[in-house]
């Protein structure tokens, strides 16, 4: 039964269901829209390589989930399902994180044909030893296109630093090296353990008849009584980095850096959405542009409008991370972390909190916009159990000492590492 | 959506207003039209980045955070765009729905002043924008040429265009070069930035729930100190014919990467690219030939031969030009290299499969219509309109589309002349 729920400070109704074979299905309406988007969500990403299936144990090489999300578009006897919704006009596309495979399709027509093709397709693995062969060289052109690009160097160098867990450490397309071990048998077994309908989530946004989204979704992903896979845990990490510091050079026109900590791991449902509004309100008041340290160093000339800050929450980890193109990488860190001491034991001005609060809930509304966003969000909250719609309300219950607190424990010389991109034939 | 208005503001300012309730978030955008050259590009490039820094009320980065704070976070972001050899450049600005918001506040008049003052009432010392602002963007515009080598691929472009259209000013990059960004003063560019907000054309975009008839009043009155004193003459773009017999000339450059990246420059006739209906077969053939996932070089270069994970083509219809761009393994140039040709060539020959003309049309209707369902789509869309002068809408431009024949594709591909190639290769053992 399709249960509906209306949000109010979001102007958003969602409908949820859950299919006979435990498949989450939900439909965000848009009325007066053409274009609809589909997501097809799989709890199963690329830090996930160790895991059991009925008792029996599997290690799969690094890059095994996004060979899979390559190599799924297949089909047996039939034209490719990317090719397939292509000539239909829709913009599809796919992509693996550390924690979610998502398979997705945009498009203002021939709406249930491609959501048809969706569910079949990515419920029917055609894996062929010929096919496996030459997708290991398009993937091994991805890999080396990522490693001449610097910020991805700056970005895994740095988790290098942070993470001792091998599958937290990689990027979840491997190595060139780890997918020459990957046979369509490992696709298989990952397909088999991962691919089963409670370990997965449907979500459609658009102006769709939510009732025919869930019959079709009966219909293709239907009880299959396969078991749930169950991950091997890594080991614990600590809450200190592995490395304080690495240093690479490039062929770059600037250096650049990027510094970051290991925050809280293993959060679920409303706490991690409030942590990670935390995380970034946090940020946001120490170094966003809004903030009298950026003022310094971008007058200073010691930043440029390449920097920035993220926070991420994948896999169970999550993490901080601030940088950008800098001759100084070393001196900037240092004012960061400084001024990050200062905040904390003096306590954040509250009319500046206030003030940042009102661009984050514009953030948030802007957020809520995009149709990719919704879905992915949705979907991810679906896996670790929160209310993607509830963020402005969560926002709501942030406080000025929620934001010190965070920056206290976090920001601090002993937690932060840095990655450093160096010129060629350019010391710092 | 419930209209599309066209408001003349004052001369040479153009309003073109989407009603529309359906986003959260309106947009907001004021671009003045400039040629783009040699002379002018870095100039063109540093303007907004120079006005962003302060005005004369929110002299610096903190205050005017402080009052886009106040707008629950709007932004409003320099933008320099390159259209052909016509420079765009200006502000973009988004911002919540004051429907979501607590009291339901003034955004958008807010955001209009602000944008106002941005672009009329610049932070100054002695009647010149501040040499201290000047004098770092210039920094920062240096760093931003310097550092294009970061994105290989945009770098290997980059370099390709500068070739191939040498002693044309479309040949300059976005940013100019070094040495004219270099020479930047406080006073050159503040002579610049006088004559250009008194003559350039102003077209100013809106997305949103507002009435027009509302915007239009609020933005009049944003921009009442516009000085209008030019002929606001709509800059043009060269473009150059007669590459019919020209040899193809093979460029390579080597440094320290594991991937090559080839990029490949056609020209293509005139008629091709500007008029509407020749544009509609151009924009056909280039989904089919290498602008999407049922392109020729998606289902041969990549899924049926594996040797690369891009390669694709765009096209730009001001410049008449077409640039075909894949990531290949350094020692796989000639084999990546003809088999784009060869591709070319059977389009050009009208061995073209119903099919895939089909899939060419459905994809660029399909994400022509998408784009009508977001607000920064639309932008784009109506400033290419502008900047190419009074054309058919979207909708009646997807219905061109669908008129479009094999025969039309296949004489696009016969009009694109190959002139240069670019390869950028990894050092040792790759190198050729």
């Amino acid at each position: 039964m399709l249960k509906k729920k209306e949000y109010a400070l979001v102007g958003e109704t969602a409908f949820t269901a859950e299919t006979e074979s435990g498949l989450r299905v939900t439909v965000v309406p848009k009325p007066g829209f053409r274009k609809s988007m589909a997501f097809l969500a799989v709890n199963y990403g690329g830090a996930d390589r160790e895991f059991t299936l009925s008792g029996e144990r599997f290690s799969t090489p690094s890059g095994t989930a996004h060979f899979v999300e390559h190599r799924l578009f297949e089909v047996e006897g039939q034209a490719n399902a990317l090719t397939t919704l292509s000539e239909r006009g829709a913009n599809a596309n796919a992509f693996t994180s550390p924690d979610m495979t998502a398979y997705h399709f945009e498009c203002t027509d021939s709406f249930f044909e491609n959501l048809r093709l969706l569910l079949q397709f990515v419920s029917t693995p055609y894996f062929t030893g010929e096919g496996v062969d030459r997708e290991r060289a398009i993937i091994a052109q991805e890999i080396r296109m990522m490693e001449d690009d610097p910020e991805d160097a700056v970005y895994y160098a740095l988790l290098r630093c942070l993470y001792a867990a091998p599958a937290l450490r990689e990027s979840v397309a491997g190595t060139e090296e780890s997918i020459a071990a990957i046979t369509a048998q490992t696709l298989r077994s990952a397909h088999r353990a991962f691919y089963t309908p409670r370990n997965m989530a449907l979500v459609v946004v658009g102006d769709q008849d939510p009732k025919r989204v869930l019959e079709t979704a009966e219909e293709l992903m239907p009880e299959t009584f396969a078991p749930m896979p169950v991950r091997v845990p890594e080991k614990p990490e600590g809450p200190l980095p592995l490395k304080m510091s690495d240093q690479r050079a490039m062929d770059v026109g600037a250096p650049l850096f990027l510094a970051g900590a290991k925050t809280k791991s293993g959060l679920l449902g409303r706490e991690s959405v409030k942590f990670e509004l935390t995380a970034t309100l946090a940020l946001s008041t120490l170094l966003g542009s809004a903030s009298p340290l950026y003022r310094e160093l971008y007058d200073a000339g010691a930043i440029n409008e390449t920097f920035g800050y993220d926070f991420e929450n994948t896999a169970g980890y999550s993490q901080l991370s601030f940088g950008g193109e800098t001759q100084k990488p070393e001196y900037v860190c240092m004012r960061v972390l400084e001024e990050a001491a200062d905040l904390a034991a003096r306590g954040i001005d509250p009319a500046f909190f206030a003030r940042r609060k009102k661009t984050a809930l514009g953030a948030a509304l802007r957020a809520a916009g995009s149709f990719e966003n919704i879905c992915c969000n949705v979907a991810a909250g679906g896996f670790s159990g929160y209310d993607y719609f509830n963020t402005v309300e969560v926002l709501n219950t942030v406080t000025a000492e929620d934001v010190r607190a965070f920056l206290a424990e976090y920001m601090t010389v002993d937690r932060c590492a840095i990655s450093i991109i160096t010129k060629k034939g350019q010391s710092t | 959506m419930k209209g599309v208005f066209e408001i003349p503001l004052t001369r040479g300012v153009r309003l073109t207003a989407v009603w529309d309730d359906r986003f959260k978030t309106g947009c907001l955008s004021a671009t003045l039209l400039a040629p783009h050259t040699k002379k002018t590009a870095s100039l063109n490039a540093i303007l907004p980045y120079v006005l962003r820094r302060g005005t004369a009320r929110c002299p610096d980065s903190e205050s005017l955070a402080a009052a886009m704070d106040e707008l629950y976070g709007a932004r409003i972001e320099p933008a320099i765009r390159k259209r052909g050899e016509v420079a765009a450049l200006g502000f973009c600005a988004d911002f919540p729905d004051a429907a979501f918001l607590p009291g339901r506040p003034d955004i958008l008049s807010g955001t209009a002043y602000l944008l106002g003052e941005l672009l009329l009432n610049p932070a100054t010392r002695g009647g010149r924008l501040r040499g201290d602002y000047v004098r770092s963007e210039r920094q920062n515009l240096i760093d931003d040429i310097n550092a294009e080598i970061n994105d290989k691929r945009a770098y290997a472009s980059t370099k390709l265009v500068e070739a191939m259209f040498r002693g044309e000013s479309y040949g300059v990059s976005k940013l100019g070069t070094l040495a004219d960004a270099a020479a930047i003063s406080p006073y050159a560019l503040t002579k610049y930035y006088k004559e250009l907000i008194a003559t350039a054309p102003l077209e100013l975009f809106y997305c949103g729930a507002e009435e027009p008839e509302r915007v239009a009043r609020v933005l009049r009155e944003a921009l009442a100190s516009l000085p209008r004193t030019g002929a606001f003459a709509m800059p043009t773009t060269q473009v150059r014919t007669g590459f019919g017999d020209v040899k193809e000339k093979i460029l390579r450059e080597t440094m320290d990467v594991t991937q090559g990246r080839l990029v490949m420059g056609f020209r293509l006739d005139r008629a091709a690219s500007q008029e509407e209906p020749r544009y509609a077969a151009l924009a056909v053939f280039n989904a089919l030939f290498g602008g999407s996932a049922t392109s020729r070089l998606f289902l041969n270069v990549r899924e049926r031969m594996a040797l690369c994970y891009y390669a694709g083509s765009t096209v730009d219809r001001n410049k008449g030009a077409m640039f075909v761009s894949a990531g290949i393994d350094p020692d796989k140039f000639d084999e990546v290299h003809d088999e784009i040709l060869s591709q070319l060539a059977s389009l050009a020959n009208g061995f073209i499969e119903p099919w895939e003309l089909e899939a060419a049309k459905r994809g660029v209707i399909g994400s022509l219509l998408a784009s009508l369902d977001e607000p920064t789509g639309l932008e784009g869309l109506y400033l290419d309109r502008a900047i190419l002068g009074s054309r058919p809408g979207p909708e009646e431009f997807a219905a061109l589309c669908e008129l479009v024949t094999a025969e039309d594709v296949a004489a696009v591909a016969s009009e694109a002349k190959l002139t240069h190639t670019y390869f950028l290769t990894a050092e040792a053992d790759g190198d050729a």
